[in-house]
């Protein structure tokens, strides 16, 4: 029997809390399941950092891309199953793509990507057609089957209905990501009916559209998702964790590009510091990895990646204020100086953040063909989109409410050290001044 | 501090001004490929490669006062037009930024936002042989029709960008 048909002789079943069961009996998933390349994403968080400020967020994108997997096959085996509409011809395809969806994210991704200025979609597609257990496992399917995967994952596939299930704005990889990122998380966002939003998607033409009958259900989930964004996602603290992250690997790469000699050479990072590394140089990284570098580096001469590695591995967090940078830019650098002036370097110290500068997004209603959107099958055969339809969703839709924060170490602003400046710094701090 | 901001006000105030959301995703795109180091990260999507940082960012523009989005309703859809304030040439002062070519944008701006779809497109498939990039463009345009001289035209102009930026 040809590989890509064979099924195991025993279904495997994984226990999950967010799908209670993800079933597997094709022997292809099951390989890929077990090889190295997976086996990874068991030891990169799926919410980053996160998990410093709700404690139950260390799950890992192991579990969630079993989840997508989970709702894929679910899809395709269930709801979509003899419609005429949906090529079952596109099973494996649509399943793998699912599973491996984000094989290519590294440790801490966001941060780790804008310093290196790396892309993890690459570093996926690298994963499928490169020399991988993966790409082995793929090709034993079809000698372009890595690519036909590569495609969906990468939204250049011919069938479009097959991309909108991995990936639009109601696709199996947010479906999932909002429920388990609650759960783990423990707050009450993020719930929504997923079962009936599963038994009223149908495909049509080059798109997969909801039938009108669900769409509270897809408000509801709308909803969730906008909830999830401020109360989890854009959280102010553990933004603050990520700030200090990112600043962490600033630092090392700038002591590396001046010369310094680490007392713990960076042996994991080399390669990214001078950009000659290579599939197998990524693959060697996990959070582990990074986070033994950080516990080393508290101990490092430098010391400001001493301090920095402290406050990330204990917890010692920037403070944070609202600041408004179109009326306060000009402040912002006045407060530069005086950091230095007090012997604290902004470029490390006085950090701004913006939700731009965070991986998640609202529902847009595809204005301008920006994105496609969510589109309704009326009664009438017509398609509208969603939020033409419902009022909710037009009320939050677009409508993004954009937040700027101020991170600084605050206790070294009140350690009795050049006390006449520090007072200038928290007055304007105080002030609202930036 | 603020950098990234400041270099998309640059951007428009070198454009003076963009029509079109579609068209100014593009137009950023087709130049962080020739090496303008923009930040914000693209993904492909139904209608090309796509970066929802660089939408938000320019929310929080308009949010600060720096740029301004005008709506103008189409019928079947609403056109967006983007300029930058008063507010905004001050800020793009103050960062010390002011580094487009006025030339190269303009030249950007005058094309079509289907044009600019279709060269972001060969852009976005440029580590595949000519052929095969053709062959993507038809597969994920299919139903723009892409002509064989608008192809050519654009893996033309995308040369023309290129040497403009090397002299």
């Amino acid at each position: 029997m040809e590989y890509g048909l064979q099924k195991l002789v025993e279904e495997k079943v994984f226990k999950d809390p967010v799908h209670r069961y993800i079933h597997v009996r094709d022997q292809v998933i099951w390989d890929l399941v077990n090889s190295r390349e997976f086996q990874r994403l068991r030891r990169i968080k799926q919410l980053g950092t996160s998990y410093l400020v709700f404690h139950g967020a260390e799950h890992s994108r192991f579990n969630h891309s079993l989840g997508v997997y989970e709702i894929i096959r679910r899809i395709s085996d269930d709801i979509f199953h003899g419609r005429p509409e949906w090529d079952e011809s596109e099973r494996l395809v649509v399943l793998c793509a699912a599973l491996l969806h984000d094989l290519g994210h590294g440790p801490f991704s966001h941060s780790f990507e804008k310093v290196f200025d790396v892309d993890h979609e690459d570093f996926t597609r690298q994963i499928l057609m490169g020399d991988t257990e993966v790409n082995g496992i793929l090709t034993k399917v079809a000698p372009d089957f890595p690519q036909k995967v590569a495609d969906v994952i990468a939204k250049s596939y011919p069938n479009k209905q097959v991309v909108s299930l991995i990936s639009s704005q109601i696709d199996a990889d947010r479906m999932d990501y909002l429920q388990r990122d609650a759960y783990y998380t423990g707050v009450s966002y993020g719930h929504f009916d997923m079962e009936r939003i599963l038994r009223v998607m149908r495909p049509l033409g080059d798109q997969v559209v909801i039938k009108s009958s669900g769409m509270h259900a897809v408000e509801d989930y709308i909803m969730s998702r906008y909830q999830m964004y401020w109360q989890v996602y854009f959280h102010p603290v553990a933004r603050s964790a990520e700030v200090i992250l990112r600043k962490i690997l600033q630092r090392a790469k700038e002591l590396s590009d001046t010369g310094y000699e680490f007392a713990q050479p960076p042996t994991h990072f080399t390669r990214f510091f001078d950009r000659t590394f290579t599939l197998r140089d990524y693959l060697a990284l996990d959070e582990g990895v990074l986070m033994t570098y950080f516990q080393l580096w508290t101990t490092e001469r430098d010391p400001v990646l001493s301090d920095l590695s402290d406050r990330f591995v204990n917890r010692r967090l920037f403070q944070y204020i609202d600041f408004d940078p179109g009326r306060d830019y000009r402040k912002l650098g006045d407060l530069a100086d005086l950091f230095r002036k007090a012997g604290i370097d902004p470029d490390y110290y006085l950090i701004d953040d913006s939700t731009s500068d965070l991986p998640y997004d609202f529902y847009r209603p595809g204005e301008e063909e920006e994105r496609l959107p969510i589109h309704l099958l009326m009664p009438s055969g017509e398609i509208k989109e969603l939020s033409r339809q419902s009022q909710i969703v037009d009320a939050i839709s677009g409508k993004r409410r954009t937040d700027y924060k101020l991170y600084f170490p605050a206790e070294l602003l009140i350690d009795g050290k050049k006390k006449a400046i520090k007072q200038q710094i928290i007055e304007m701090l105080r002030e609202g001044g930036v | 501090m603020l950098q990234e901001h400041a270099k998309i006000v640059d951007f428009i105030a070198a454009a003076e001004g963009v029509t079109g959301r579609k068209k100014l995703q593009k137009m950023v795109y087709i130049l962080k490929k020739l090496g303008e180091p923009f930040q914000e990260k693209y993904e492909f999507h139904i209608y090309g490669p796509y970066s929802e940082e660089l939408t938000a960012r320019i929310e929080e523009l308009c949010d600060m006062g720096f740029m301004t989005e005008a709506k103008e309703d189409k019928g079947s859809y609403m056109q967006y037009k983007y300029a930058v304030t008063a507010e905004g040439l001050e800020f793009r002062a103050a960062l010390g930024q002011q580094g487009f070519d006025p030339a190269q944008v303009a030249e950007l701006n005058s094309r079509s936002s289907r044009f600019l779809e279709l060269t972001a497109t060969l852009l976005y498939f440029e580590q595949l042989p000519r052929e095969e990039q053709v062959e993507k463009v038809h597969i994920v345009k299919g139903k723009l029709n892409f002509t064989e001289a608008e192809i050519s035209e654009a893996f033309d102009f995308i040369g023309q960008l290129r040497d403009a930026r090397l002299q």
